[in-house]
């Protein structure tokens, strides 16, 4: 999914724009030093056919919808990530021009999200590691479900945490996660369907395609991508719980400022007491920091803990929240590194 | 994405052939003004409406002093309006506070930010569209290059853009085959999705083969080579100065209220 410049504020934009100018830069001296002499064109037509691709839809099997190819795996099949990088930036750049496909400053959002993630986290992590060196049509075709799913999804965890920190929307983090992470699920395991099927036909129709990749897996480094994604996770972790443990969401704080009080008129009806009190029972750490000794019941403790005088304004940087958002992130690590090599077993020993 | 939308991107091929003083401009005077106007329209505060309007005059004198017809662009935002209604509706039912009320009509907070949603999205979106309307892909690709975009990224673009028509080209006469022949038009299974989109992937790669082979009979020695554009002149330095100025002004002072008081003869 596209993020939209009306919902990003300058702040966040220029981040993502010198993150992914950083990222374009880095690769375009990558693909430089790559000696294949035909990858500039390779390259350039490939991102053509990504638009023709995408006008081309199938039909999703048991649901009445359909999908089509975003492109970023598959380009990472085809060409590596450093190449399949440039060439979804300057897909997304084209839609952005051409389509108002997202916006200019947008970009660096979208780049990051539909580029970098499938290319440089969901490929090596991933693919890499299910679909392994040989290449058998199940595993090949589960690999690229798994690793679009991750890709999307890690992307519309972007686009949520983007929307939320510009602060131009109204819509509450938590909710807006629990819209988008199903819908981009779905796309993404339609969109692995797309991958593995056009992947099959070509290691059938022409195999050597697909060993043509000019930086195999086995020098990629997957090594220095995790301990980014470590430091990476830990630092947002850390930052994002000091804000979320005075202001929930960024629009229980905007509403807070605004109206005085901190729910919103609205938000009484069953469902939202219901989906609080699932919520409180579930969350190990609620609110991001330590449970509460007394017991908290639904919207009654919730009301009382928003009306404390004593509560500090944000940034509230106590060790209590900053611990959990740590133990949070590193906690996903342990839990995505134990996957990772519970799958890599899974592919010695079979 | 609908092959009719293939339709609108040769429009704005013609259109930026065209010849007037905003296409003789510099590409990057245009394409600075074009990011300091998105800029500064996304750093107001979220419940701003009025101050927001007198940027509308930026697309708009581009438009006119450049000819490009207001059909084309005004059916490009509509196409992509979709998202930014999606995303800005829920503002109004999240945010009930009432911030004016005309009469019996009260204006909630919610229903403000979802105006300025809006209208952030049609001036930022016509910003960009008008721009390459009036600019162009080539020498809008010169430019990036000339302002230090890695080369290679800006062969990548122009590349995409120079067969973007060819390939999808060959997509719609795949589609429109396939149409013919099926006995249930417009969904594909799946096996026959991969065997389409795969002839379709291994007839671009041979393309990108020949298109090679007919680079290196030219002389490709694989350094890409991007000719030179234009030279910043005059014109170029008033165009960015004028309307820098008038962006900074717009952003300290809320110039729609300021006439509304002066037509009005009220006192702010």
């Amino acid at each position: 999914m596209h993020m939209a410049d009306a919902l990003v504020s300058p702040a966040v934009g220029g981040v993502a724009w010198a993150v992914s100018g950083g990222l374009i830069a880095y690769c375009a001296r990558k693909v430089k030093q790559c000696p294949r002499d035909d990858l500039v064109p390779m390259m350039g037509v490939l991102g053509s056919f990504i638009f023709a691709a995408q006008m081309i839809n199938f039909s999703i099997p048991g649901t009445g919808s359909s999908g089509h190819l975003g492109g970023g795996l598959l380009l990472t099949i085809l060409l590596g990530p450093h190449a399949a990088v440039l060439v979804m930036a300057s897909v997304l750049t084209v839609q952005a021009l051409f389509f108002a496909d997202g916006g200019l400053l947008a970009l660096g959002c979208n780049m990051i999200n539909l580029a970098f993630f499938p290319s440089f986290v969901a490929y090596p992590l991933l693919y890499r590691v299910i679909a392994g060196n040989r290449s058998g049509a199940l595993r090949t075709g589960v690999a690229s479900v798994a690793s679009a799913a991750a890709g999307l999804l890690l992307g519309a965890t972007c686009v949520v945490l983007a929307t939320t920190a510009s602060g131009i929307s109204d819509l509450p983090l938590k909710t807006f996660a629990l819209v988008m992470l199903p819908i981009h699920l779905v796309i993404g395991i339609a969109e692995g369907l797309a991958t593995a099927a056009v992947v099959a036909f070509v290691a059938k129709a022409r195999p050597e395609a697909l060993a043509a990749a000019p930086t195999s897996a086995a020098s990629f480094p997957r090594r220095p991508i995790l301990a980014g994604l470590a430091i990476a996770a830990i630092l947002a972790g850390a930052t994002l719980s000091w804000f979320s443990s005075t202001r929930p969401d960024g629009l229980e704080w905007a509403i807070a400022k605004v109206t005085g009080r901190a729910q919103v008129s609205g938000a009484g009806s069953k469902i939202h007491d219901n989906l609080a009190g699932i919520q409180d029972t579930t969350a190990i750490l609620p609110d991001y920091g330590f449970r509460p000794n007394e017991a908290r019941s639904g919207k009654a403790g919730r009301k009382a803990d928003d009306e404390d005088p004593n509560r500090q304004p944000w940034p509230a940087v106590s060790a209590g929240t900053s611990i959990s958002g740590m133990v949070g992130g590193l906690i996903t690590l342990v839990l995505a590194t134990l996957g990772g090599i519970v799958l890599s077993r899974h592919r010695t020993t079979t | 994405m609908k092959p009719s939308r293939w339709l609108t991107i040769g429009t704005m091929d013609e259109l930026a052939r065209l010849d007037s003083p905003v296409h003789r401009l510099d590409t990057r005077a245009k394409a600075i003004v074009t990011a300091a106007f998105v800029i500064t329209v996304m750093s107001f505060p979220r419940y701003e409406v009025s101050a927001l309007t007198p940027f509308l005059l930026y697309p708009l004198a581009l438009m006119a002093a450049g000819r490009i017809p207001p059909q084309p662009i005004c059916r490009k935002i509509l196409l992509a309006l979709p998202f930014a209604l999606v995303i800005g509706v829920l503002n109004p039912i999240l945010d009930r506070h009432p911030v004016a009320a005309f009469g019996s009509l009260v204006i909630t907070g919610g229903w403000l930010s979802f105006a300025s949603i809006i209208l952030r999205f049609i001036l930022t979106v016509s910003a960009a569209l008008v721009l390459v309307a009036c600019t162009g892909m080539f020498p809008l690709g010169v430019a990036l290059e000339r302002l230090g975009v890695p080369r290679i990224f800006v062969m990548q673009l122009l590349f995409l853009y120079r067969y973007l028509f060819v390939i999808a080209d060959e997509g719609s006469r795949m589609i429109r085959s396939v149409e013919i022949r099926s006995a249930k038009p417009g969904s594909l299974s799946l096996s026959i999705y991969g065997s389409l989109v795969g002839h379709l992937l291994l007839r671009s790669m041979d393309r990108a083969e020949r298109i090679y082979r007919a680079m290196v009979a030219r002389g490709f020695d694989g350094t890409e080579r991007i000719p030179g554009g234009s030279t910043l002149g005059w014109s170029d330095g008033i165009f960015m100065a004028g309307w820098l100025m008038f962006f900074a002004a717009a952003r300290a002072w809320n110039l729609a209220a300021a006439m509304g008081s002066l037509v009005a003869g009220t006192p702010r």
